[in-house]
């Protein structure tokens, strides 16, 4: 059969593969991005890590952005900025476990909490009120912090192997109630509740960043502390998810049973989520009350996971760059609704009156997570998604 | 012994109102295979319902018949309520993960309990029990009347759902369309009213206990944290039985008031409020021994 159709098709002429178009999968891959946009032609351009040009433009104009900051903006913003990229690296931990390895988990408030106690402890005064170490290089206690949190979640991990969906949910929305309650209880650790502890200081070789300096005020030192520090575990992030184990997670997440089938182990590979879940919630934990220098244990309760959650959905579940522009969306939500009250009179800036912002705040927590499920299930990365790929085929939409 | 007796009395008390919050749980997850998370927003919204219902309505006829009337009127108020949460945030979500209509419910429990907390105003609302915390002396036992009240009520209204599911119309529906979905379907059962029945039943359920529980010390915004109580329980119990919902609620009530009453005396060192924690720990320890609860059905994994 070949035979015949060789000899009766057109006479064939041996087509040599310029250098510059080469066939997916052989040797002379060029990496340089060329030509039409999101056209993959081999499986390493489209595992990189920025595999489009338009996309490593995009990144380096946000890290220009974000490194411009500091001398535009006014200080109350970039205290609330520099918390929101704390909350931030909390966020992608989340990402990681819900978005991609699929697996619920309402327990991050504990996890931060952890965190933030261990941190608080490494660095705390010998000679305080509460246990601490005196050990105030944040090169030992954030790696530290985010390993001790690491270990508690692998210690859950047995629990998730065994349950699955909702069940899990409730049991990891068990283990907020009682993280809160050892956090109350403990009070040599936690200084117990409503009074609290000093967090852990941001010293890094002797250099301490919640102090001015002459050139920077504290603000701007904090905020291009916990910037830089984003970017290092959004890096993370996104090379996690495009490798072996990242792409176990997803592989886990779509169908548990599949992935077991194509050998996947199960047990490791959520264990292992949940670790790195953990790792990134301890970090952030450490890092997320250095800007207020002052925490109370109440902080770690349920609605602390709902906003993370709140960060995750809203944001684009299983995506690095969603799930930061979610985190920042919630933190910068109450500076918006602060602005409320100058343009509908009826909304009060007073806690005593019934229509406050503070209010206002909440249910727009609650309803944005609602919205943003029920009409785009994919967030603002969803969002972003439709607006590039209208233009991408513009003019021909359909 | 007595001190025993009169804290299992106690826990058998909160217990059953734990169970009627686990059964509102259970049958929304049951029709609709979601936990509704936004609960505690229709029992706190019931309770607050109630508190302005028996001021409003003065003595009538006997001692406590406004109070329980009042609850009535709460459980339709509330049930309306869920209907409505159901027909604009959960209907559009049928066949999409549970997982996601469940933070959905999440999202509207933080909205309405918003709303809710507006009319409690700061300090706790008093909910116009009639017996307070009075006690009385019951075969030597010295309890609380309004524990008493709860067992009474709750038993009353567990037996109405008893005859409900096994004996009307809808609820054979109900029981068809939990078993299976399409197949009750072609057989003219409306799926959809199913599922909006289920949250209306729960929302009323969630009302009286909401009311029943606020007979202690009123309605205050903490209220609602007692209702993710009832979470443990219907683990306890697993999540698709009624049964199991009933006897963990019993349970986890008993087991909560037994480690209030001793944890002081034995365990010290575990420190104050323990008992607030004591359900999430069994639930913790229950799930590593039995890990789809005592009377749940393991879920059968097909390749």
């Amino acid at each position: 059969m070949s035979t015949t159709t060789t000899t009766t098709g057109a006479p064939k002429t041996p087509r040599t593969p310029t250098p510059k178009r080469s066939l997916p999968g052989t040797a002379r891959v060029s990496t340089k991005v060329s030509g039409r946009p999101g056209f993959y032609r081999s499986y390493s351009q489209e595992l990189a890590l920025f595999n489009t040009r338009p996309k490593q433009v995009a990144v380096a104009a946000v890290v220009l952005l974000g490194l411009l900051g500091p001398f535009v903006l006014e200080d109350a913003l970039l205290r609330t900025l520099a918390i929101a990229f704390v909350f931030a690296i909390g966020a992608l931990g989340l990402n990681i476990v819900t978005g991609l390895a699929g697996q619920v988990s309402l327990g991050h408030a504990f996890f931060l909490g952890v965190g933030a106690y261990t941190a608080a402890a490494i660095s705390g005064d010998p000679e305080g009120r509460t246990i601490g170490f005196g050990i105030e290089e944040m090169w030992i206690w954030l790696p530290a912090s985010g390993l001790v949190a690491a270990a508690f979640g692998v210690a859950v991990a047995p629990l998730a192997t065994r349950l699955r969906g909702l069940y899990l949910a409730i049991v990891t929305l068990g283990l907020v109630f009682i993280g809160e309650h050892v956090f109350r209880e403990w009070s040599d650790l936690t200084g117990g509740a409503g009074v609290g502890r000093s967090a852990a200081t941001p010293q890094l070789f002797g250099f301490d960043f919640s102090e001015g300096t002459e050139m920077f005020s504290r603000e701007q030192q904090l905020y291009l502390l916990m910037f830089v520090l984003m970017l290092i575990f959004a890096l993370g992030a996104r090379n996690l998810a495009r490798s072996r184990v990242g792409r176990a997670f997803s592989a886990v997440r779509d169908r548990d049973m599949a992935a077991e089938m194509m050998s996947i182990d199960l047990p490791r590979t959520k264990a292992l989520a949940f670790g790195i879940s953990s790792f990134y919630a301890g970090c952030a934990g450490g890092l997320l009350y250095t800007v207020s220098g002052f925490f109370d244990p109440a902080s770690f309760n349920l609605l602390l996971s709902v906003q993370f959650i709140a960060m995750v959905l809203i944001g684009g579940a299983g995506t690095v760059g969603g799930t930061i522009a979610g985190a920042l969306f919630v933190s910068l939500l109450p500076t918006l609704t602060r602005e409320l009250p100058a343009f509908i009179p009826l909304i009060s800036q007073q806690v005593t009156e019934t229509p406050n912002v503070f209010q206002v705040e909440q249910i727009l927590y609650g309803l944005l997570i609602v919205v943003f499920l029920l009409f785009e299930p994919r967030g603002l990365f969803g969002i972003w998604m439709r607006i590039r790929i209208y233009w991408k085929s513009w003019p021909f939409s359909y | 012994m007595s001190t025993f007796l009169e804290a299992v009395v106690r826990g058998l008390g909160t217990g059953s109102v734990y169970a009627l919050l686990a059964l509102g749980f259970v049958i929304i997850y049951k029709a609709t295979s979601v936990i509704s998370f936004a609960q505690p927003a229709l029992m706190l919204s019931g309770a607050v319902v109630t508190s302005y219902l028996v001021p409003a309505m003065g003595v009538l006829l006997f001692t406590g018949f406004s109070f329980f009337f009042s609850v009535a009127i709460a459980a339709i108020i509330t049930a309306a309520l869920a209907l409505l949460i159901e027909r604009l945030a959960i209907r559009p979500m049928v066949g999409k993960a549970v997982f996601v209509v469940a933070i959905i419910t999440l999202g509207i429990d933080i909205a309405v309990r918003v709303v809710v907390n507006g009319f409690i105003g700061l300090g706790a609302r008093p909910i116009g029990f009639p017996w307070g915390l009075d006690r009385v002396t019951v075969l030597g036992l010295d309890v609380q009347i309004r524990h008493l009240v709860m067992m009474g009520t709750v038993a009353l209204v567990i037996t109405a759902l008893y005859f409900f599911f096994q004996r009307s119309k809808y609820g054979l529906a109900m029981r068809a369309a939990a078993l299976d979905q399409e197949a009750a379907m072609t057989m003219g059962v409306s799926v959809g009213g199913v599922f909006a029945l289920s949250w209306a039943i729960a929302g009323g359920l969630a009302a009286i206990a909401g009311s029943l529980l606020a007979t202690g010390a009123g309605v205050d915004r903490q209220l609602w944290i007692v209702a993710l109580v009832a979470l443990p329980a219907i683990i306890l119990g697993g999540l698709d039985s009624l049964e199991g919902a009933v006897i963990g609620g019993l349970l986890i009530g008993v087991a909560e008031a037994l480690v209030g009453t001793y944890q002081r005396q034995y365990a010290p060192w575990l420190g104050d409020n323990v008992a607030l924690v004591a359900p999430y720990a069994l639930m913790l320890a229950v799930l590593l021994v039995r890990p789809y609860g005592i009377f749940g059905t393991a879920e059968v994994r097909r390749v």
